[in-house]
């Protein structure tokens, strides 16, 4: 009854395409986007923010790279983590060779210096797909772990092989470094989430987008009808390495503070792929839904045993967090292959419709 | 030109100054491969049968060896242990059966490989809660199998070769010959060639999916035992398994991912290139190359025959 778009009609293009023609989802969006702008800031404590809210938007960057190239275009990747740690290595480097610079253009700028070693090592997917494509990113994925401890010029020769990030100001106010008060930071993240959000969203229903969706479905079919493979897959690429090194920029700047290489191992991939998996193949706000579930799930798993007033040792809740979200995967599978994602789209489908069923 | 020459001469000058060196190198190197190949059998074993990719493949290997040395742990004799992990190893394929492939029968293979996903989670969590997380150490004794070196006086120097490795080896190539005469002769075995090349067509001659599905991941059960007693009488019974594990994926990828054979002579060149590479080339690079040299190799390797040494050729249609 609230959600319907009867009524609303549309006298220009401009309106027809864009982001959100719904009146209904422009006033949720700019409630969102108030919420998280405004009052997240004003109430929630610095605990929340920057253990739970700055996670999830980072991770949310990161799940939307990885599934511009799996849901969008189709091509499995295991390299993501190794992607996430050339944006941070990259975003550490530029700060030392260019103290001066805004920190957010070094992020950009460490993001493309992902997205350049990601079309590289897309090459490969030209001539294999699938599987086969799979083991050819984990070999992105082990070289650049191995890149991050054997070449001490990433790290500046430090004895503990770990980057530390330095305090940067903007506007006179610290954005990173341990001075940054968790605030400053979440707001910088959620501005670069929304705006990389933004940006992808009009991507993938462009041309851009289209292409990829149709190799995505039958690469074959895709080629007959006048697409070059070779060129999109590569944009593909390199749009999601560009995601995913800015997200890992964030992840060091914004978030840890510091990192080895060890964080950027295959467990990141991983998380990163199962957030993906979880929250939808194919949807941008999938990659939200997922991110917030796998980051939020072990917080609530933690949480529970003291609400219920039962002591549950920490070793046997991750190992319990491992086995529901494992189970939570297939489940899912089973369930609603689409994702999270999709389960929001039946729900907006119900509102549209009610109170009637049909 | 130093670094030329340190790259296409001196490692062969090494070779050829220290022959007793070489040969050591090429027995670790044939050794780790039939390790590999045996992780990479389980694999190409489901693949064959179900089209599945059986990620939790290395997982398995793992829950499979913690099963063992748990049960024996409780004080139950070794080759009891070894038949009840069997029996473990069955109703895991019962039970994944059940929960996870019948819901999903019909769904691209992407979906079932990500499923596998969910079931290493499961499964990492699963073994942790019940075996806890410490490495363990294999009960190599208890199961007769050797330990201890044998030496030889190879060509002027001493190389030294593990009882358990060259078991392995035996063991290894036991288990393919059986499998390949499981696959060629007995009934089921045919049944699941057929289940291989078309589901529905197996269906409609009768043969049931459910129980052929069991039967392959049982089988895959079974190396992943066999596996995780040889791996776990090299090392200890841990977690840090799971990711020698991501090492059969090149073998596979090499060998093809529908090939037995492949899986063994993929092993076998991915464990050798790799050892020399880490041995003579390795102290170029700061070393540690081992990490990514198989994926590399395996990486290049498919650029020019992207179905693998021995893979059926990819054809495609719209």
């Amino acid at each position: 009854m609230l959600y319907r778009e009867t009524g609303q009609f549309k006298t220009s293009y401009a309106a027809d395409a864009a982001v959100f023609p719904i009146l209904q989802d422009r006033i949720g969006i700019a409630l969102i986007l108030a919420f998280a702008f405004l009052a997240v800031p004003l109430t929630f404590s610095d605990f929340w923010i920057s253990a739970v809210l700055i996670p999830i938007l980072v991770f949310s960057l990161a799940a939307i790279g990885l599934n511009l190239l799996t849901g969008y275009a189709g091509q499995i990747s295991l390299g993501t983590g190794a992607f996430m740690g050339v944006g941070a290595y990259a975003c550490y480097k530029l700060t030392t060779i260019f103290p001066e610079a805004n920190i957010i253009v070094l992020m950009i700028v460490s993001g493309l210096a992902a997205a350049a070693l990601g079309t590289l090592f897309g090459l490969p997917s030209l001539r294999i797909k699938g599987f086969y494509l799979a083991v050819a990113t984990l070999a992105a994925q082990f070289f650049l772990s191995w890149c991050f401890v054997r070449v001490p010029w990433l790290y500046n020769y430090n004895v503990s092989g770990a980057i530390e990030v330095p305090t940067r100001t903007i506007l006179g106010i610290p954005v990173t470094g341990p001075n940054a008060a968790p605030m400053t930071r979440y707001l910088l993240v959620l501005a670069i989430v929304v705006g990389l959000t933004w940006f992808a969203s009009n991507l993938v229903r462009g041309r851009i987008g289209r292409m990829w969706m149709a190799v995505r479905d039958m690469d074959i079919a895709a080629e007959l009808i006048g697409i070059r493979l070779f060129p999109t897959k590569l944009i593909a690429f390199a749009v999601s390495s560009f995601y995913c090194g800015v997200a890992g920029a964030m992840m060091v700047f914004l978030w840890f503070g510091a990192a080895e290489a060890d964080s950027f191992n295959i467990d990141l991939s991983f998380r990163v792929l199962f957030m993906v998996i979880i929250g939808g193949l194919g949807s941008l706000i999938g990659s939200f839904f997922g991110a917030a579930l796998i980051w939020g799930l072990p917080i609530v798993l933690r949480a529970l045993p003291d609400v219920f007033g039962v002591s549950i040792r920490a070793a046997t809740v991750e190992h319990l967090q491992f086995m529901i979200v494992g189970a939570l995967i297939i489940f899912f599978l089973a369930v609603e292959p689409a994702g999270l994602a999709r389960l929001w789209q039946i729900g907006k489908q119900k509102l549209r419709v009610w109170p009637f069923p049909y | 030109m130093d670094l030329l020459y340190k790259i296409f001469l001196d490692p062969f000058l090494q070779m050829g100054t220290a022959p007793d060196l070489l040969v050591q190198t090429l027995w670790e190197g044939l050794v780790a491969g039939v390790l590999y190949a045996l992780i990479a059998l389980g694999y190409v074993l489901i693949y064959k049968a179900s089209g599945v990719f059986n990620f939790a493949q290395g997982i398995m290997v793992v829950f499979a060896a913690l099963t063992l040395v748990g049960l024996h742990e409780l004080g139950i004799p070794a080759f009891a242990a070894l038949i009840l992990a069997l029996g473990v190893m069955l109703a895991l394929a019962v039970a994944v059966e059940r929960v996870m492939l019948r819901p999903l029968v019909n769904q691209p293979e992407i979906i079932l490989f990500m499923a596998t996903f969910g079931l290493t989670s499961f499964l990492i969590g699963f073994g942790e809660f019940v075996f806890g997380g410490e490495p363990k150490v294999m009960i190599t004794d208890e199961l007769y199998l050797p330990g201890g070196a044998i030496n030889f006086q190879v060509l002027g120097g001493l190389v030294s070769l593990q009882k358990i490795d060259i078991a392995a080896a035996v063991i290894a190539s036991l288990m393919v010959a059986g499998l390949a005469a499981f696959f060629q002769s007995t009934r089921i075995g045919r049944a699941l060639r057929a289940v291989a090349d078309s589901h529905k067509a197996a269906l409609s001659v009768g043969i049931s999916l459910e129980q052929i599905w069991i039967v392959v991941w049982f089988a895959a059960g079974l190396v992943a035992l066999a596996t995780g007693v040889m791996w776990g009488a090299r090392s200890n019974v841990s977690f840090a398994l799971e990711i020698v594990a991501l090492k059969a994926l090149p073998v596979l990828v090499l060998g093809g991912f529908t090939s037995v054979p492949g899986a063994i002579v993929g092993g076998v060149i991915i464990g050798v290139s790799e050892k020399l590479g880490e041995f003579y080339w390795g102290p170029l690079f700061g070393g540690g190359i081992e990490s990514w040299l198989a994926y590399v190799i395996a990486l290049v390797f498919l650029l020019f025959r992207p179905q693998g040494l021995f893979g059926e050729k990819i054809i495609e249609r719209v």
